[in-house]
């Protein structure tokens, strides 16, 4: 009862036997050991799972891990490159976007995907964008400020 | 792997400096509970109950032994544990404390109270073990409202006493009833602080590793009191204290709920010495809804008796505290919180108190940030606004005509608030919500369809509790003192060990700055470590906004301590008296001499050497302090709230909101900025979106984040902060405590807001959370032919 | 959290799909839906047959004077489209507000039909724009109109070997509007009240006001009789009997029907 699937996770091809049930999440964390992917409910309403999918966001423990077959995979490990931090791991650290920061890779990919190709993206634009993602710590401004900033310098870049 | 820099400021006390914190947790390399692996993990899950009250009268476990990969399925006769979780808190000295077995024993008394136990190879087959336990129930009568708990036929929830109460606070004042009825005007005022579920981003989590060869146990687990858990281990588990290390890698957050022990960590420890294997367990989240503590459910009901001025002279409180169906580790005392509250920040002096509290057929209730504070402070600003509705005053006026003036200040119930300045607090809060010009929005607002209000919170809480002979005078066993480490390297570099346990305030970096001040090393020459009770001197943990008031306060100490020895170190090598040596820029000189001394770095290589020390120094440099403080701190402030109100809908919609607040001296202004923007906005969730209920059988009807409402960035506004600055006397750094101001302050505000805007309707009250259709259902009882429009 | 055993296969072709189906197989479309209920343990499926591989369920596009959405298409790409919101712009907003952008990246129109949940928002807007589903199954291609869709609280009239495969929708209904009232952004409609308006003549179905999307008869009757919206807003529940609960009484929601089918009517007549 194991099917095989190949995922490119952070530009990396892996090959791995799960149950057809396996969430995404648990291949990534726990077949994968990518933890920086984190779970914090199970009705998709908290976004902390949040990963790209083909560049898209999508939450990684609303999904099996069969239907990622073939698929390309970001997770927050994956967000900095070589050459160095993405512009919103940045602005989280500036602007003070995170406390305890469970919820934070999460909001950072889900960030992220908001501000591609949207520099000029205003604060209510990021406020309904950021919907799907739950943080009890900081009461969102700095979050939302943090995208905001990340979103400019993603354009100078 | 790309890194951050951090900000190479001097880092010193009082300088937004980054934090140190998030360098890994931006890059996903946090280390959470669910993220360790040990050698031979097993994995956990749990068949709950699914009824509120029920007899167990069966259980078949033969499907889930028969699934491969199960190792045990464990009832509470295969534990054979015979003590429970432990509640640290007897207020009244005659508090009943029914025993928490770890698995129910025949009965169970909430949904969700775990009854069978399964170990599995992952965390898929244990789900499916425990999903296959098949267990036979006979329902019993159930009460969730405690209220209706202490009514005479209410169903028990502990057959073993004759009701449901667990216990009575009183505390009235001489003469009470004799100054209650010399006032004028009687305002009465009443209030549902309804019952909360805390919602860490991270649930709850344990790995056990209980060695069989050496009898050690290591327990992962997160929690905000590392220290408590391994002394309950000990007991529960009935080990040797020195042979249980507990450890909290990050964690994900806590308000409240973690300050506590849990049956799953003692479950665990046991099933993993069963086993002989680490076993996991990490909590889902509709699991959590049920099996972490709630907060609040306090019903209250208050009368004031006032002169025409709106002073008032006497006031009196009844609640009724909804405990839940045990004790946790402090339940009893949380509604004691708020008992000592009552007065708030006014001056008055006679009052009379009674709160009872009441077993239900629901989880137990505990700290959740504020932790009974904003059930004091809710009720009593609800109050305030109401003797300003009845008496045509100003409710501005009416909290400037009451407030404390004079510190410290001896309160009606004995508190002695340490310093204050509640009227600046106030003006500045106005003057930057432009209260003077609100009429002018209000009327602009209703040209648009809205009704607009505005709403006042004046507060005051209590932080630190401490010193540990007043805790324990009030039933709390823990004692309330605070440890830290101060250790140099040999070339001069600094460990700080602190003994409380961070998930999110920014220790690391704020404890870092008050070394880098007070010891005048670079800071980032500091590290701090925390939540390893391996290494760490016993702490008692972060809760109740006290660690920088109290662990602060210690490692203040320690780095006195260390100063001190350098300065004797300092003496000897420049062949000087102590008494000739003066301390500035982390360097021992000669009065009068600036170029012959030695920096306090030197100094650490010089103690490590130990080649020429003062005769009788011992070598090294390093410091641990127990700090118990003389007294708690007393933040206060004012927030000021605008919403709107969309009459069709019964949205209220927060517009504008002001915090100021006076937490007295400040570390790090962006970390205290960011403690304020989380708790008013979790405090505006309470107020407008989130409930926990139970159905009237005990099933919880907000099992999942799909019931339980909390809001996103999508749903909530900017808030503005600002501060007063009135230092604390009771400890060296001056500061008081900032964790939990927002959500003691914001709901009143929030409140207040509302009923002001809806008060040209005849509006006078709205219960919490004021979700659209409980405010819309108010407006159209209250003006029936309005509401459509 | 954790889903019980299940089968999967991704078929490529329709017809392996289908006859995947008839062994039994539970469609799965985005899953935004059905994953959730599985890791609840609410479905428990024994196979799943993931519909994402057939290429040709995806894409919007004209066919005469319908509009054709294939079934696979996701809200994301439903709510961008030029042409939706040209030809069909209740289904624009709609599909523009549901869930998150998370939910919307995988969600999918002809998964959010077959779901048929009370409160779900296309079922309302597909009645409304007066839309059917292209049905394919073992015994060969029907169409299912959106009034006969669906039946009950989470159920449809499609067999169990049966798959939707496109929607397809009367164009020529840019003056639609879909406007909804939920609690948090992230919230189901509690009520939600799709307007479209071809001639002079208005039509509106609501969300959440039973089990299936209904028509706000009350509220059309007068609309079309030259009524004033206000008037018409009072009636549009009439003859409703939303389920009371956590969100709301059912008098509430009555209420929040007129002022949502207002509030649709007019932003479709403003476009």
């Amino acid at each position: 009862m194991r099917s095989s699937i190949r995922i490119t996770v952070n530009g990396v091809e892996h090959d791995l036997e799960v149950e057809p049930r396996r969430l995404l999440v648990h291949a990534l964390r726990e077949d994968l050991g990518l933890t920086g992917t984190h779970v914090g409910c199970d009705t998709s309403s908290c976004g902390a799972c949040t990963v790209h999918l083909d560049g898209d966001a999508v939450l990684s423990c609303t999904m099996l891990a069969v239907q990622a077959n073939g698929r390309s995979i970001t997770t927050v490990e994956g967000l900095a490159t070589a050459g160095g931090l993405h512009p919103i791991q940045t602005a989280f650290h500036e602007r003070h976007a995170l406390q305890c920061g469970f919820c934070t890779p999460g909001m950072l990919m889900a960030g992220a995907a908001l501000i591609e190709g949207n520099p000029e993206i205003t604060e209510a634009e990021v406020r309904q964008g950021l919907e799907g993602n739950l943080c009890r710590c900081t009461g969102y401004q700095n979050i939302v400020d943090a995208v905001l900033v990340a979103a400019r310098e993603t354009a100078r870049a | 792997m790309a890194t951050i820099e951090h900000r190479p400021a001097s880092g010193g006390i009082g300088e937004s400096v980054l934090r140190k914190e998030d360098a890994k947790l931006i890059v996903g390399q946090g280390r959470f509970v669910d993220d360790l692996v040990l050698p031979g993990m097993l994995h956990a899950a749990f068949a709950r109950s699914p009824f509120g009250h029920a007899r167990i009268t069966g259980v078949d476990r033969s499907a889930a032994l028969a699934l491969p990969g199960v190792a045990a399925v464990l009832t509470a006769d295969e534990l054979g544990i015979a003590g429970g979780v432990p509640c640290a808190s007897n207020p009244t000295g005659d508090t009943r404390q029914p025993r928490q077995p770890l698995l129910a024993e025949g009965i169970v008394r909430y949904c969700g109270e775990p009854v069978v136990m399964v170990i599995a190879t992952n965390r898929y087959t244990a789900r499916d073990a425990a999903d296959a336990i098949v267990i036979d129930y006979e329902p019993l009568p159930a009460v969730v409202d405690g209220r209706k708990a202490l009514a005479p036929d209410a169903p028990l929830v502990h057959g073993q006493y004759p009701d449901n109460l667990c216990c009575t606070l009183r505390h009235e004042t001489d003469g009470f009833e004799e100054a209650f009825a010399a006032a004028p005007h009687v305002v009465r005022s009443a209030n549902f602080n309804q019952r909360i579920t805390p919602v860490s981003m991270e649930t709850r989590g344990v790995v056990a590793d209980w060695v069989r060869a050496s009898g050690e146990v290591t327990l992962y687990t997160s929690t905000q009191v590392p220290h408590f858990v391994r002394t309950f281990v000990a007991v529960i588990n009935e080990t040797s204290e020195s042979k249980v290390r507990v450890v909290t890698p990050d964690v994900g957050g806590g308000f409240g709920a973690k300050l506590n022990t849990y049956r799953e960590e003692y479950l665990a420890c046991a099933a993993s010495k069963i086993v002989g294997a680490p076993v996991k367990w990490i909590e889902d989240r509709s699991e959590s809804h049920n099996a972490t503590i709630h907060g609040r459910d306090q019903h209250q009901q208050y009368e004031a008796a006032v002169e025409a001025d709106g002073k008032i002279r006497a006031l009196r409180f009844r609640a009724v505290q909804n405990n839940g169906a045990y004790l946790q580790l402090l339940t009893p005392s949380i509604s004691h919180l708020t008992v000592f509250m009552v007065p708030g920040p006014y001056a008055i002096e006679n009052i009379s108190i009674e709160v009872r509290q009441a077993f239900t057929n629901t989880t137990p209730t505990d700290a959740y940030r504020g932790a009974g504070r904003p059930e004091a402070t809710h009720g009593l600003e609800r109050l305030v606004d109401e003797i300003a509705d009845e008496l045509g005053l100003d409710p501005a006026d009416v909290r400037r005509r009451n407030f404390i003036e004079e510190f410290p200040y001896t309160t009606s119930v004995g508190l002695s608030y340490d310093s204050g300045d509640y009227g600046t607090a106030l003006d500045r809060a106005l003057e930057l919500a432009c209260y003077d010009t609100f009429e002018e929005r209000r009327a602009e607002a209703r040209g648009r369809g809205r009704y607009r209000g505005i709403g006042l919170s004046s507060y005051v809480e209590v932080c630190g509790l401490a010193p540990s002979a007043v805790t324990k005078a009030i039933g709390i066993s823990a004692p309330g003192w605070e440890s830290s480490t101060v250790r140099m390297h040999p070339f001069g570099k600094v460990t700080v060990i602190t003994g409380s346990s961070p998930h999110g305030q920014g220790h690391a970096t704020s404890w870092s700055q008050i070394v880098a001040t007070e010891l005048g090393v670079p800071f980032d020459d500091v590290e701090v470590i925390h939540g390893d009770t391996a290494f760490a001197p016993y702490g008692l943990g972060t809760y109740g906004s006290r660690s920088l008031a109290v662990a602060g306060a210690a490692l203040y100490r320690s780095v006195q301590k260390v100063k001190e020895k350098g300065r004797a170190i300092a003496a000897h090598e420049l062949e000087c008296s102590v008494d000739d040596l003066e301390w500035a820029d982390g360097r021992w000189s000669v009065k009068g001499s600036p170029e012959r001394g030695a920096t306090i770095q030197g100094l650490a290589t010089s103690a490590w050497v130990a080649a020429n020390l003062p005769p009788g120094l011992e070598p090294g440099m390093e410091a641990t302090t127990f700090h118990d403080p003389p007294n708690f701190t007393f933040p206060f402030g004012t927030h000021v709230c605008e919403v709107e109100i969309d009459p069709e809908t019964g949205r209220v919609e927060v517009v504008g909101y002001v915090a100021v607040d006076d937490c007295g001296n400040v570390i790090n202004p962006m970390i205290v900025e960011g403690q304020v923007h989380g708790g008013v906005i979790q405090s505006i969730a309470q107020a407008i979106f989130e409930e926990t209920v139970y159905a009237e059988d005990g099933q919880l009807r907000t099992p999942t984040l799909v019931e339980y409402q909390v809001p996103s960035a999508a749903d909530l506004p900017r808030i503005t902060s600002d501060r007063t600055v009135t230092p604390s006397p009771v400890n060296p750094l001056g500061t008081k405590g900032i964790g939990e101001a927002g959500t003691i302050a914001a709901c009143p505000a929030v409140v207040n807001a509302a009923v002001d805007a809806l008060s040209v309707l005849g509006i006078r009250h709205l219960e919490m959370p004021m979700q659209p259709h409980r405010v819309w259902e108010a407006i159209r009882n209250a003006n029936p032919t309005g509401a459509a429009r | 959290m954790i889903p019980t055993k299940t089968a999967y296969t991704r078929p490529e072709s329709i017809e392996e799909a289908l006859a995947t189906l008839a062994d039994g197989a539970r469609p799965i479309a985005g899953g935004m839906s059905l994953i959730p209920m599985m890791k609840l343990r609410l479905a428990s499926p024994a196979s799943l047959v993931d519909l994402s591989g057939l290429a040709e369920l995806t894409g919007i596009a004209m066919d005469g004077s319908d509009l054709v959405i294939g079934a696979m298409t996701r809200h994301r790409e439903v709510a961008g489209s030029a042409l939706v919101r040209a030809q069909a712009g209740a289904l624009a907003d709609a599909a523009a507000g549901i869930g998150s952008p998370a939910v919307r990246n995988r969600g999918t129109i002809g998964g959010s039909l077959a779901q048929s949940d009370p409160h779900g928002d296309l079922p309302a807007v597909l009645l409304a724009l007066g839309g059917s589903v292209e049905v394919r199954g073992a015994s060969g291609s029907r169409t299912i109109a959106a009034a006969d869709l669906a039946v009950g609280f989470l159920t449809t009239t499609l067999a169990a070997d049966e798959m939707i495969v496109a929607v397809r929708l009367p164009g020529g209904a840019g003056r639609s509007a879909y406007a909804k009232f939920h609690r948090r952004a992230i919230d189901w409609s509690i009520v939600g009240a799709a307007a479209v308006i071809r001639g002079t003549t208005t039509t509106v179905a609501l969300t959440g006001m039973a089990a299936v999307a209904v028509r706000a008869t009350g509220f059309e009757v007068i609309v079309n009789a030259g009524g004033s919206l206000e008037e018409a807003a009072r009636h549009a529940g009439d003859g409703t009997r939303p389920a009371e609960g956590l969100d709301g009484s059912a008098e509430y929601k009555r209420h929040l029907a007129g002022v949502l089918a207002r509030r649709a009517t007019e932003a479709a007549l403003a476009r």
